[in-house]
């Protein structure tokens, strides 16, 4: 008896062994993405990995990334393209990064915030890797083989928020965003501020999901903002289906984030923030492959913008409900941004009537990432920890 | 329309996605089987729903197709546990991602195919009800479900004989058999239909509330609803009130900051759980019913 259950237990063991693996197998289909190998010559080609945090088509941040790293893969023939999505802010990522090693890369865009302590800890670790962070900033020394690019994404954002200013009846933008980090907290300012230069009464109110793709939450959080009274749904949140499905059935208007989606609503669409990174990595790329990286522009926090006219993030197409008058007033902003002017430039005030950028001053790219509270004109908190 | 009405209006919809696959929960326990595949059911309904919705262009039609995605999940958990015997943990958690993996990788072309969710029905009458009327009578089909499945197992599980022998496979599978009906039988349609309800639970988030599909667009909920049935000692209509509150406390975290309140960000995060644990420990406090007791047997026996 007690060896026929032993027996018995070993043979579940290895049932379940074979259903486990088999399970196992399909999870990292859907999450692994297959190795795109786009070199046509053997040998020489470098390999080059590509980590999202979300599903590669998700209709934001991690598709943009996909995108380019496809584009990458087309358009640079010494180059073999392997991406992984799905994988999560924590040691995850450093087991992603080691396996990617294994596979032969030797450049890895690490494209989620929270990986940074990760892939900072890993370049230092592994120095024949060079290793390159998308959104992180790093304030002390550079490794030889690390480096963080970012474009000025408030700058599209804010012409964002002068078309939202410009349509709302009620005066009431509404933003969902995923964490107060520096990069959402400047979005916001700007769109605000955006909103405020064509519409002094625009009001920005935000909610925060605590998850960078929750489509439950967001649908409550936009729900929740349309019930305010809000008019013009914006956000910073990886995906952004739920929010602009939301948006739809209210009649309200969207503005975009990391990819365009007026598809999704091609009449509440006005307009968006969209990355187009192809550029940028194939520079870094090719910086890498002539072997001048080390002390390079992205050897350190490189930051695209629109007046160096390496911007990552462009300004979406407009949808229907923009005026022509203002899509011409937005594209001589947009002009104006690339011949050096700021959103920012002072006088700037917080939500408590603190000044945050002197009258005339227009903060650098450092102070501005150091922003910490939200500017007058926006309804909420920033989430104390 | 004022904060505490949208709290609650977004309440009761968001928490129908969590009260459904808990009666199903509920269901399959009672018979002795744990699922904790409850949240791989639930994202094989939300794309099954989606999936079907596309093709036919109507989300009602839409939520039979969630039903049977995560029926046919529930019915692999049930032919694993119930006759292969295996450890139901493990199963279950064999079947989250066995589902998430699937409905990954099924999924990716769903994401930007807009659909036509199902729409709001206001019930003639109780709708015109002051305050509650729209709160509770102003929603989609999924939510009306919701209400008349509390009802409907509530009096199936003791007005029935189907209720009478469900409740004896999960306390004494051997009397069962007894009265001529093999338990193991019992045992996978309650597993199966408590996965259709998973599944219908999902369809609520896809072509319901939510009105998109969205990889692991469940985010976890299916284990809170796993956990309702759990604080609410396996009665019904406390699986109802901690599913609701669970969804009312989601739906207030958005409120209270569109109305300016600021709270410490990790209470507020922390909120909905907190609030679904106190409120079912106060109604509990009566004395619940103990765990089936086949359910207790069966995580002992094979580990």
């Amino acid at each position: 008896m007690l060896r026929n259950l032993t027996f018995l237990k070993k043979r579940l063991l290895r049932r379940f062994a074979i259903i486990g693996g088999a399970a196992s197998l399909l999870v990292s289909l859907a999450s692994c993405g297959t190795s795109t190998a786009s070199a046509s010559s053997t040998g020489s080609a470098t390999t080059v990995g590509f980590i999202m945090v979300g599903s590669r088509s998700d209709y934001g941040y991690n598709q943009a990334v996909y995108v380019a790293s496809q584009t990458v893969a087309t358009e640079m023939k010494n180059v073999k393209v392997i991406t992984a999505d799905n994988i999560p802010e924590n040691s995850s990522v450093t087991q992603t990064m080691q396996a990617m090693v294994n596979q032969g890369a030797k450049i890895i865009f690490a494209t989620s915030y929270g990986y940074f302590p990760y892939a900072l800890k890993f370049a230092k670790s592994h120095p024949t890797i060079t290793v390159l962070h998308q959104g992180g900033y790093l304030t002390g020394k550079f490794p030889g083989n690390f480096g963080t690019y970012w474009g000025e994404a408030f700058e599209p954002v804010s012409l964002g928020g002068m078309a939202a200013g410009s349509v709302t009846k009620t005066n009431k933008l509404g933003f969902v965003y995923a964490f107060p980090i520096p990069q959402t907290i400047d979005n916001i300012d700007a769109f605000e501020l955006g909103a405020q230069s064509v519409n002094p009464k625009a009001k920005t109110y935000v909610v925060n999901t605590s998850n960078w793709c929750d489509p439950l939450k967001q649908t409550e959080a936009a729900k929740a903002l349309l019930a305010q009274g809000a008019d013009v749904l914006s956000q910073h949140q990886d995906c952004q289906t739920a929010v602009i499905e939301a948006a739809k059935q209210a009649h309200a208007y969207v503005v975009g984030y990391h990819y365009d989606a007026s598809s999704l609503d091609p009449s509440g669409w006005l307009t968006g923030s969209v990355w187009k990174w192809a550029p940028l990595y194939k520079s870094i790329i090719s910086t890498i492959l002539s072997g001048h990286f080390k002390g390079s522009k992205y050897n350190t926090n490189f930051i695209g913008s629109f007046a160096a006219h390496n911007n990552p993030l462009v300004l979406a197409p407009f949808g229907p409900a923009v005026s022509t008058g203002m899509r011409s007033k937005i594209l001589s902003e947009e002009a104006k941004l690339k011949s050096g002017t700021s959103i920012f430039k002072g006088p700037i005030y917080c939500q408590n009537g603190q000044l945050l950028v002197p009258a005339g001053v227009t903060p650098t790219y450092a102070q501005i990432n150091n922003f910490s509270c939200f500017v007058r004109g926006v309804v909420g908190t920033i989430p104390q920890g | 329309m004022n904060g505490i009405e949208q709290t609650l209006i977004g309440g009761i919809a968001g928490g129908t996605a969590i009260v459904i696959p808990a009666l199903g929960e509920l269901t399959s326990e009672l018979s002795g089987i744990v699922n904790l595949g409850t949240e791989g059911c639930m994202l094989a309904g939300a794309l099954g729903a989606y999936a079907v919705t596309v093709a036919t262009g109507s989300a009602e039609i839409g939520i039979a197709g969630g039903a049977v995605a995560g029926a046919i999940f529930g019915l692999l958990h049930a032919y694993l546990t119930v006759y292969r015997k295996a450890d139901q943990l493990t199963s279950g958690l064999v079947i989250w991602f066995l589902a998430l993996g699937v409905t990954g990788v099924l999924g990716t072309g769903y994401v930007n195919d807009a659909i036509t969710p199902l729409p709001i029905v206001s019930v003639p009458g109780l709708s015109q009800v002051p305050w509650l009327g729209p709160i509770l009578f102003r929603q989609d089909l999924l939510v009306y479900v919701g209400y008349f499945l509390v009802a409907l197992i509530i009096f199936v599980l003791h007005r029935s004989r189907i209720g009478l022998l469900l409740r004896a496979t999960g306390e004494r599978p051997e009397v069962v058999s007894v009265a001529g009906i093999h338990p193991n039988v019992i045992q996978v349609v309650a597993v199966t239909v408590g996965a259709l309800l998973a599944g219908i639970g999902g369809a609520q988030l896809s072509v319901g509330y939510v009105g998109t599909w969205f990889d692991d667009m469940t985010s976890g909920y299916g284990f809170v609803a796993v956990a309702v049935v759990l604080f609410a000692s396996w009665r019904p209509l406390r699986v109802m009130v901690g599913a609701y509150v669970f969804g009312v406390a989601l739906s207030a975290e958005s409120v209270l900051q569109t109305n300016g309140i600021a709270i410490n960000q990790y209470l507020l995060d922390a909120l909905p759980y907190l609030v679904t644990l106190i409120a079912l420990v106060v109604v509990s406090r009566r004395g619940g019913r103990k765990a089936p007791e086949a359910l207790s047997r069966a995580l002992t026996d094979v580990t």
